[in-house]
């Protein structure tokens, strides 16, 4: 980072000395061999969690929808292959509470028998609905990690009118190297997906952007891209966190995105090269998102490297698949600076999981946190451009709405302030405490708004009641004097006729 | 029977017309800060602070007879409002986390008391059926919990899930 550097505010960001991205980067593609029992979650996208249309003991097919999409943002879950439903319940969650989340737990037989799958010839001479539809169909969802349903975002694409699309291969965290892997060995589908997704977002030109760290990748991209003139492989330095769109988008295009608004707000659009691949083979094979490729690494791992895993293969399989040599200290779904810790081996890879860390407690050792010194490097390191340390001093007050002020909401959690942190302070966990508060405040102001209107609806409930009860008391009374003038005037007649 | 009738509408029509006169003339503008304060609460009378309703609890709150905290409904995050709104001490507080009613389908008879008392509608339940309780319509105020003849309804914090989970507050940052 020269003086330069300074003057064009490009200094984000850190440069992670080791990243630990190879060997298994350079390791040879393997595919899992099957595993006894498969956990496909429910909820593996942002939005509403799928609805199960299978019932336990029901033969299912690889490829066969498993559950449906519910509402705009949600994206359908199909089995990964062929066996027999033996449970639709509660298992651990990738996420560091270790509470559960529902899933379809599939007992494979092993014989892998396929539905029929519906290719199309030639996606790029479908109107661009159709195709967006089967992204949709297919449960493609951002597999970045993000795991925005690729569908909605390319209907916002369209309505936002989107010029660009970037194609994100900047695969910035250390030990990661799943796309890295998609981009080497099948860069024709990744090329493909992306002329694909270039005509159902009516974008003009696509920018695949890579990290200059791995050179191979690129060669294998240019090759493919050759002769397409709306794709342009673009080498980025290789700096963390690269791989974030905002911050691709930037050093792509030279657009910045505004606080709190979508790429698709300023024209851009971006999609990872995985998501361009699953697009590639939903459209041309017709076949839905059942498997991804996922990096295993870290130093507890024997043979690490990228497999090729069904959605909903638990964590110990792979690992079992991959060796360990020794009990690792801590294992990781995602990567060693956003991924979440997982309290167990038992969890289920889903859509999004890019990467299973098996790690050594000298990887995970951190020093002590000291008092902050207010040095600064924070605030240097932050590619939102933020500023950590007073965040954190309001977030150690508990002065939530101080922290909100100073705009924690643009804050990515990449983590890099805490990189950086000569104190070693916990920067990114008071912040997503601080989210989580916040969050939770908003939360319990609504609830306070609706259990105000269900009390206000229970008075006027109460005082109708009330008010057609006196109409009907009303109403009985006047029948009834009717009826008792009425028994008068026929008692009394005979007596006017006898005299 | 026809004067006594229409002395007593003259009567009702002459003092009715006063007292609408009185109020425009005698108006007392409400305190604007004892509305917001109403309009902060859960708003569902519940009584559980010991007075009567959200707006005497606001009144109290006006006059200093109350503390911040005053409001269980509205938990930790209505009491730091109302504390930063009249800038009084927040004091401390045992706050466990927002609940919710349960009811114990084990020994619940079908009595429909606490359904019918509920000041939110929260619990559903017909005579002579197991009662339930709608969680997100729920404020935790406790109202139903001595109307159980059989004492089948407890308040239970409210259940962790993947959404409302949140990092403990990291002391050393």
């Amino acid at each position: 980072m020269g003086i330069l550097d300074k003057f064009l505010k490009t200094s984000w960001g850190v440069h992670p000395h080791e990243d630990h991205k190879r060997p298994a980067a350079d390791v040879p593609l393997r595919g899992l061999p099957l595993p006894k029992r498969l956990a496909v979650p429910l909820l593996q996208h942002v939005g509403a969690p799928a609805k199960p249309l299978v019932a336990v003991g029901d033969q299912v097919l690889r490829g066969q929808l498993i559950a449906a999409a519910q509402g705009n943002v949600s994206a359908p879950i199909h089995a990964p292959s062929s066996g027999v439903v033996s449970a639709i319940g509660p298992v651990t969650a990738p996420h560091p509470s270790g509470l559960d989340f529902d899933a379809i737990t599939i007992d494979l037989d092993g014989e892998d028998r396929a539905v029929e799958f519906t290719a199309v010839e030639d996606p790029l001479m479908l109107a661009p609905e159709e195709v967006t539809r089967r992204i949709a169909e297919a449960g493609i969802v951002g597999l970045g990690g993000a795991t925005f349903p690729s569908a909605p975002k390319a209907q916002l694409g369209r309505k936002h009118a989107v010029r660009t699309l970037v194609i994100n291969g900047g695969e910035c965290e250390p030990y990661l190297s799943s796309d890295d892997c998609v981009m080497r060995s099948n860069s024709n589908e990744v090329v493909d997906g992306v002329r694909i997704l270039l005509h159902a977002t009516g974008a003009s030109e696509a920018l695949i952007g890579i990290e200059d760290n791995k050179p191979e990748a690129i060669a294998a991209m240019r090759a493919a891209a050759t002769g397409i003139q709306q794709i342009r492989v673009c080498p980025v330095p290789a700096r963390y966190p690269m791989g974030s769109d905002r911050q691709l988008v930037q050093v792509l295009t030279g657009l910045e995105v505004p606080a709190g608004a979508r790429t698709a707000s300023i024209g851009v659009l971006v999609n990872n090269v995985s998501t361009c691949a699953a697009i590639h083979r939903a459209l041309r094979l017709g076949e839905p998102l059942i498997h991804r490729i996922v990096t295993i690494n870290g130093g507890a791992v024997a043979r690490p490297g990228n497999v090729r895993v069904p959605v909903g293969t638990l964590v110990e399989d792979l690992l079992a698949f991959v060796g360990l040599k020794e009990t690792p200290a801590r294992l990781v779904m995602g990567g060693p600076t956003m991924g979440a810790a997982l309290p167990h081996g038992a969890v289920p890879t889903v859509k999004g999981c890019g990467g299973i860390l098996a790690l050594t407690a000298a990887e995970i050792a951190k020093p002590e946190p000291s008092p902050c010194v207010r040095c600064g490097s924070c605030a240097r390191a932050c590619p939102m451009g933020l500023l950590p340390m007073e965040i954190a001093a309001r977030v150690a007050a508990r002065d939530y709405d101080g922290a909100e002020k100073l705009q924690l909401d643009d804050c990515l959690s990449c983590g890099c302030c805490a990189y950086v942190c000569p104190s070693n302070l916990p920067l990114v966990h008071a912040f997503s405490h601080a989210k989580g508060e916040i969050w939770k405040r908003a939360q319990q102001k609504k609830r306070n708004e609706f259990t105000k209107q269900l009390a206000q609806a229970r008075i006027e409930r109460q005082a109708r009641e009330a008010r057609e009860r006196a109409e009907a008391a009303a109403r009985r009374k006047a029948e009834r004097a009717a009826q008792l003038a009425a028994e008068k005037a026929a008692a009394a007649r005979p007596q006017e006729t006898g005299a | 029977m026809f004067i006594a009738i229409t002395s007593l509408t003259l009567l009702g029509l002459i003092l009715g017309t006063l007292l609408g006169i009185a109020a425009r003339v005698f108006h007392v503008e409400s305190d604007s800060v004892t509305a917001e304060i109403v309009a902060m609460m859960p708003g569902t009378n519940c009584g559980q602070c010991g007075l009567a309703g959200c707006q005497a609890a606001a009144d109290a709150l006006i006059e200093g007879t109350a503390p911040a905290t005053v409001c269980p409904g509205g938990g930790a995050a209505l009491a730091e409002a109302i504390a930063a709104r009249l800038g009084i001490p927040l004091g401390a507080m045992e706050d466990s986390g927002p609940k919710v009613a349960t009811i114990s389908e084990d020994i619940c008879i079908g009595c429909s008391k606490c359904a019918k008392a509920c000041a939110t509608d929260a619990i559903l339940g017909a005579a002579k059926q197991i009662h339930g309780v709608l969680d997100e319509a729920c404020t935790g105020c406790g109202g139903c919990l001595d109307l159980c003849p059989t004492g089948a309804i407890a308040l239970q914090p409210q259940a962790q899930t993947l959404q409302n989970w949140n990092w403990a507050h990291p002391l050393a940052a």
